[in-house]
């Protein structure tokens, strides 16, 4: 595991963000049912899950984007379901977001994209917005691409501009949605050290969507496993990797048939083929 | 009975897509006064929407004029009253084919811009990323580029009747050989602050109409390459057949 630079700022200080028996469901469509998740602060916590467990969904529930049919979700002392548009965006000035494709404002450039939040919430003179700017930059190692357009940047850079915009107004939470999706291993040795570095520099807590064993494994301190729409484990990444139960090994040994199915539900094989029966 | 069920189902679905429209009509009007405290977004927008379609509105005014030249001159030389060509070019232009084929063009051009733009910003995430940073994307995204097009859309109007009238003269007097001095005379006596007046409510009500129209689309786009073009279409399509139908009642209550 990568070791916390400021092992204080890993003392779990009660909880920031809890679900508390959440159900969503979308055109009728189970997502969650009765969901129980505690993030603890100043910690790197993971959310993982085969594709379509609702991974993106929980981050954009715990962000209030979408509200849960039945349940209650606690952000910083905050109950979702009792705040207005105002207080969510209060509330979202003390959050970050790094999306899974770095989701940078095309028409600015890296310096602009970083600025941005700044530019919208302050009234900071240009100087020390160009100083804060140039501190997160080179935080994440792209002072020298500050005049760069988000089409000229690697995968990998562009995330580490989004990284950089995501705490440019120092939030409390920092939320990642699979960070490591299409890197490659030094692009993802990098944005792996700056989740935990700048988590333990800068006393925040992560929450990491993400279905990489291994990264998660060196990363979090702890692990939620979803699957059909409940916790299906938690705890410490190697706890969830000596868990016998066969949706978590088949999770985390990425065997191909198990609880999640390798077929598709289908009619018989033989019967289709014999009929040379065209799928409806 | 499937056919009523059908008309009910086409009618509900149209209701709850004029709702949408309307809701969200009232948020960015709700937000407009903010934008305007931003006044280099909407210089940028205004240049967007509007300088980048002035080749397209100046060559179309050009050759509208000089169409409006020569069935003038036809249609009035069979009266014997050639001398009134620049009165006919004139006020064609100014009360009804400035404002109209202007916000036609700008669906197509400035429109289908600003629809793809906010819808590929959506479907690269870019919008909840606004979102996410507190940062409402109908206040800081749709509003400026409405009040752009709104800005726009008579100032376009009123290029495309000048350049029109310069088309009608080229055509008219250097071609047809219509006194200059008439052409010119005519169309002074003639045009009055109300046709002038009645063109600029057009134009503006055009321009409400087409960019509340393309940010909607834009906004609400499906974010994916098929959505965002299906969008697009929606766009063109919507805005033309508003413009058409806002064109009659206007000229109605106006004449």
């Amino acid at each position: 595991m990568i070791p916390a630079t400021d092992p204080t700022a890993r003392d779990g200080a009660g909880c920031i963000a809890r679900l508390a028996g959440v159900a969503y469901a979308i055109g009728g469509r189970s997502v969650f049912d009765g969901l129980d998740i505690e993030i603890e602060r100043g910690k790197v916590t993971a959310i993982m899950g085969p594709s379509g467990t609702g991974k993106t969904t929980l981050l954009r529930l715990i962000t209030g984007q979408i509200r849960p049919s039945a349940g209650r979700i606690e952000v910083d002392g905050e109950d979702l379901g009792r705040l207005d548009t105002d207080g969510l965006y209060r509330l979202r000035q003390r959050m970050g977001m790094l999306f899974q494709n770095g989701a940078l404002l095309t028409d600015l450039d890296v310096f602009e994209n970083v600025a941005f939040p700044l530019r919208e919430h302050t009234d900071l003179p240009e100087s020390l917005i160009a100083r804060i700017v140039l501190m997160k930059l080179q935080a994440v190692g792209l002072r020298g691409a500050a005049r760069l357009m988000p089409s000229e940047l690697s995968g990998g850079m562009a995330r580490r501009v989004a990284l950089a915009r995501a705490i440019v107004m120092d939030p409390k939470i920092l939320i990642y949605d699979e960070p490591f999706a299409g890197l490659d291993p030094i692009a993802m040795g990098v944005v792996l050290r700056l989740i935990r570095s700048t988590n333990d520099a800068l006393g925040l807590t992560s929450i990491v969507v993400s279905h990489d064993v291994q990264e998660i494994g060196l990363l979090a301190d702890c692990a939620y496993l979803l699957s059909a729409g409940r916790v299906a484990a938690s705890g410490t990444p190697a706890r969830l990797a000596a868990d016998p139960a066969p949706v978590v090994r088949q999770f985390m040994t990425g065997e191909a048939d198990g609880p999640v199915p390798f077929h598709y539900p289908a009619p018989d094989y033989e019967a289709q083929l014999l009929g040379a029966e065209v799928p409806e | 009975m499937s056919f009523v069920a059908d008309v009910a189902g086409s009618g509900r679905e149209l209701a709850q897509k004029w709702g949408r429209f309307t809701l969200f009509t009232s948020r960015l009007c709700a937000v407009t006064p903010r934008a305007l405290l931003r006044p280099r977004l909407l210089v940028e927008q205004v240049h967007n929407s509007g300088a980048q379609s002035l080749v397209i509105i100046m060559l179309s005014g050009l050759f509208v004029g000089m169409v409006l030249g020569l069935q003038g001159f036809d249609l009035l030389r069979r009266f014997g009253s050639t001398e009134s060509l620049g009165s006919a070019v004139a006020l064609g232009l100014l009360r009804e084919l400035g404002p109209v084929v202007t916000a036609l063009l700008f669906a197509g051009r400035a429109g289908t811009a600003l629809t793809s733009e906010i819808g590929l910003m959506s479907a690269t995430d870019q919008l909840s990323a606004m979102e996410m940073m507190a940062v409402d994307p109908v206040r800081r995204v749709c509003a400026p580029r409405f009040i752009g097009g709104v800005i726009a859309m008579p100032l376009l109007a009123a290029i495309f009747s000048m350049t029109g009238i310069f088309g009608g003269q080229l055509v008219g007097v250097t071609l047809m050989g219509v006194d200059a001095g008439q052409f010119w005379s005519q169309m002074r006596s003639a045009v009055e602050l109300r046709d002038i007046t009645e063109g600029v409510i057009k134009s503006g009500a055009f321009g409400l109409a087409c960019s509340a129209i393309a940010v909607y689309e834009g906004y609400h786009a499906v974010p994916t390459a098929d959505g965002v073009g299906r969008a697009t279409t929606r766009t063109v399509v919507t805005s033309s057949v508003a413009v058409l139908v806002l064109d009659y009642m206007l000229t109605a209550v106006l004449l």
